[in-house]
């Protein structure tokens, strides 16, 4: 059995196609994102690490219903986690030093009685640490793209660490949108999906990139960027849908049965596989494509691989 | 070494004995450890991290509520209290608590299996600063009580007159409980008429005394009952600059640990006390937990060294009739008079505590005082049933996304696809052996990362038979595509997996917990797929071609 074999789609002249289905899909985000900063105050759906608060998660022996819960707590969000009788409750704040979960804890054992239910989980995060978090979160994503450009400015020329990072980019910025759109709760495993979409993403574009570098080499000379670019495209597409095969298979058997803790975090990596597939195919390519249009390298006719790459290491 | 099949199988067999051993030696050492402690423990070759087994995660910083410590300070003190806590946690008997700075200023506790959150975190967070001062200055603080009440009235006017207010509309039956205590206590009346004799006018409505109404005398020289629900009240005027300024010279105010009850309502004692320690919980030696068994009070016992006692029984000579505080973190426990000269031992009673309270105290008191108070910025607990459903889950999850990956390969790849199934298996034993062998611990997001490295550890696979395919197709014979796929590949392999390990490395240095388990067994998953995607499937394609001929065609 053999997928795409001798496959010969043209992708890069239909780019268009793709650049106005990637910015519909996006816009279509963005708007969801602006209503919810404006009716929620927030375009995110921050967990209790990054805003600082407190979290119990109880589980019931009997039937117990929300509405149950919310007669003896107020001022707090419940929700329904996972099993029926299981219960996340969200208080806004925690003040340093003070026993967080106490007040929840006893108000429930006031109300359905001692042993009716048990304390699964707390969490209790001051503003202090819940900001230093955010902080380095955003940090470790950019610091992520930072490295990975400088790492594909050496080890390719810089055009193709740059049509990577935009494709990848995108793929970031859609998982984000996602998470605002379906208002998943950001938490610290999030941000840990939000890189290995970045990781993933990237990797497949590098794959695609690297042979490119090849063909490019092979032919000694670049008359036809889009034909090559074309040609790559389509020899590494069986890989590229076999590998996103597989890892989404994996991803299926987690968020199916992998617990409703890690479900958040393997619907943001399904759908960032999904999508770094798209955009390794139908974006990174063409983002080469132009950028090489904008910014032609000089050795555009017989440029020897030797001076391309002295090249790349210069652009660093 | 790495070119003839016998010591490729060899290195293969040497890396998978080494796995083997890092195994054991774990679960070894966790059952040696396991028969020390008496709780009965999980034992797994990887150590789980808190979010599997159940635990408590304390993030705790110095306390510093005026932000009058300077960063130095901060740093010294956060180092005393590790060691402190240190010793605390491994009296208490906590099997592998994890102890550690981060950054400067900051403590992380990590108690795994632990039941007793709240009993744990006490025994952390208390400062357990012992200290014995001479009770005195009453006489001196009664004749100073008319000038405070004037500086109270002065520094808080119409706050005091609202307070007065809401306090009238709140307050059951103030009539009654105003008899209660004429009954009980002989009124402030006597300084009032002190006053009179000095000629100054006397002010006897409420609100022109303000704390002077709130102070009981029962006849003790150097103390004051305040009914308990006046104690906020009156902390508040003490804490007030302008009667700071006012208080005798080297006297103190420190309230009882306790309240006590008279007729129907607790007060709470407020002591007169110098201002400074004669002696420090430094000097202590020992400390027990036992109960009275005369009056079933709990108390703990302490003996002080060879020093602490000469300090102790010197002071207690010189005075003999007066009362000495002991006071812990700064509550007057008792204030015994000192009948006769005292040695090196004594006693802090705890009423009605429980024995394991007591307990408690006195472990804390052997371990000594925490420099400063610490406050807890973050805490994590993870219920024993909650650790186990994810473990449960996972391994489901697992078994399952394995056999979905070990069906995509075989039935795309065929026999190829089985031998990338075999390197598949020697990656999962490497990267467990990994984890093992690095000490690092699995969590949930953990397992994930496992599973999901996995489906991407084939992609090594996948470049090599796509590439053999390619150079079949162009023509090749099968042991020239197979040289050819697995050269030709191994740029991209490179550089892909470089780029995820990269942005592993970055999660490992941002995230903390579950998160840098994550990071750990992404970033040993992607070097385990590519020694087993290069070398192991390498091995088994060279032991397949072994025996056939150059142009026999092979099965992927």
């Amino acid at each position: 059995m053999r997928l795409f074999a001798n496959a010969n789609y043209d992708f890069v002249a239909r780019r268009r196609i793709a650049y106005v289905t990637a910015g519909s899909l996006l816009a279509v985000f963005f708007v969801a994102a602006i209503v919810f900063q404006i009716t929620r105050g927030s375009w995110l759906n921050y967990g209790v690490d990054f805003t600082g608060g407190t979290l119990v998660q109880a589980r019931f022996d009997q039937p117990t219903s929300v509405n149950d819960l919310r007669e003896v707590l107020s001022g707090t969000e419940i929700t329904r986690f996972g099993g029926e009788n299981e219960f996340l409750i969200r208080a806004p704040v925690y003040e340093e030093g003070t026993d967080a979960a106490a007040p929840v804890v006893s108000a429930l054992t006031e109300r359905f009685g001692q042993g009716a239910f048990e304390v699964v989980r707390t969490e209790a995060v001051g503003a202090k640490i819940g900001g230093e978090l955010q902080q380095r979160a955003a940090l470790a994503i950019l610091a992520s793209f930072l490295f990975v450009l400088i790492y594909l400015a050496f080890r390719f020329e810089w055009r193709f660490g740059v049509a990577a990072v935009i494709a990848t980019a995108y793929d970031v910025l859609f998982s984000l949108g996602l998470i605002s759109a379906l208002q998943l709760e950001v938490s610290l495993p999030t941000v840990a999906a939000v890189l290995t979409v970045l990781g993933y993403s990237l990797n497949d574009k590098i794959v695609v990139f690297d042979r490119a570098r090849e063909n490019l080499k092979r032919t000694g000379r670049r008359d036809d960027f889009a034909d090559v670019l074309n040609r790559s495209i389509n020899e590494t597409l069986p890989r590229t849908v076999m590998t996103s095969m597989t890892t989404a298979a994996a991803l299926l058997a987690l968020f199916l049965f992998g617990g409703e803790i890690i479900r958040g975090f393997a619907t943001i990596m399904l759908v960032g596989v999904v999508v770094g597939t798209f955009s390794s195919i139908f974006l990174a390519s063409p983002a080469l494509l132009e950028i090489e249009r904008r910014w032609p390298s000089k050795a555009k006719k017989g440029g020897s691989n030797t001076s391309r790459a002295a090249r790349a290491g210069a652009a660093v | 070494m790495f070119g003839t099949l016998k010591g490729r199988f060899l290195v293969i067999f040497l890396i998978l004995a080494a796995c083997g051993w890092a195994f054991f030696d774990n679960y070894r050492e966790c059952r040696s450890q396991a028969q020390a402690g008496d709780e009965p423990r999980l034992c797994t070759p990887i150590k789980l991290g808190l979010d599997l087994q159940g635990g408590m995660h304390l993030a705790l910083e110095v306390a510093d509520p005026e932000g009058t410590l300077t960063h130095e300070a901060k740093v010294d003190a956060t180092d005393r209290a590790l060691k402190i806590i240190r010793t605390r946690i491994d009296e208490f008997g906590v099997a592998e608590p994890l102890i550690q700075k981060v950054g400067d200023t900051r403590i992380i506790v990590e108690l795994p299996g632990i039941r007793e959150e709240g009993r744990a975190k006490e025994i952390i967070q208390r400062t357990a600063f012992l200290e014995w001062r001479l009770v005195k200055g009453g006489p001196e603080f009664r004749a100073a009580l008319p000038r405070i009440d004037r500086a109270i009235v002065a520094a808080l006017g119409p706050q005091l007159e609202e307070a007065e207010e809401a306090a009238s509309d709140t307050a059951p039956a103030p009539a009654q409980r105003e008899t209660i205590e004429q009954l009980l206590f002989q009124r402030r009346d006597t300084a009032a008429a002190a006053d009179t004799a000095s000629g100054e006018t006397v002010e006897t409505s409420p609100s022109r005394r303000p704390l002077t109404a709130l102070l009981f005398d029962d006849g003790q020289q150097h103390a004051f009952l305040v009914a308990e629900a006046d104690v906020p009240k009156v902390k508040r005027y003490l804490e007030l600059p302008e009667v700071q300024r006012l208080m005798p010279r080297g006297v103190t105010t420190l309230w009882a640990a306790e309240p006590e009850s008279r007729g129907a309502q607790l007060y709470r004692r407020l002591y007169l006390v110098e201002d400074r320690a004669f002696l420090t919980g430094e000097r202590l030696q020992d400390a027990t937990a036992t109960r009275d068994p005369q009056t079933f009070e709990t108390e703990v016992l302490f003996e002080l060294d060879r020093a602490g006692g000469r300090q102790f029984e010197r002071i207690t000579a010189a005075n003999i009739g007066e009362q000495i505080a002991i006071i812990l973190d700064n509550q007057v426990h008792s204030a015994p008079v000192v009948q006769s000269r005292i040695g090196s031992r004594g006693r802090i009673t705890m009423g009605g505590a429980s024995l394991e309270q007591a307990q408690d105290l006195a472990l804390v008191l052997r371990a000594g005082a925490l420099p400063a108070p610490l406050e807890i910025l973050e805490e994590r607990t993870v219920g024993p049933s909650l650790g186990a459903d994810s473990i449960r889950q996972g391994e489901i999850a697992g078994i399952i996304g394995i056999a979905l990956v070990i069906a995509i390969m075989v039935a795309y790849y065929r026999l190829a696809g089985f031998l990338a199934v075999l390197a598949l298996v020697f990656y999962t034993i490497l990267v467990l052996g990994g984890l093992a062998a690095l000490d690092a611990t699995l969590t949930a997001p953990g397992i994930a990362g496992l599973i999901l490295s996995i489906g991407m550890a084939v992609d090594a696979n996948v470049l090599i038979f796509e590439r053999i395919r390619e150079e079949l197709a162009a023509g090749r014979t099968a042991r020239a595509a197979v040289d050819a796929g697995f050269k030709q590949a191994m740029s991209a392999i490179v550089d892909s997996n470089l780029t995820t390990l990269i942005t592993g490395l970055i999660l490992f240095q941002v995230g903390t917990g579950p998160v840098r388990g994550f990071a750990v067994t992404l970033s040993i998953g992607i070097i385990a797929s590519f020694v087993s995607a290069v070398f192991v499937t390498r091995t088994l394609f060279l032991l397949y071609l072994q025996k056939r001929r150059a142009t026999e065609p092979i099965s992927i």
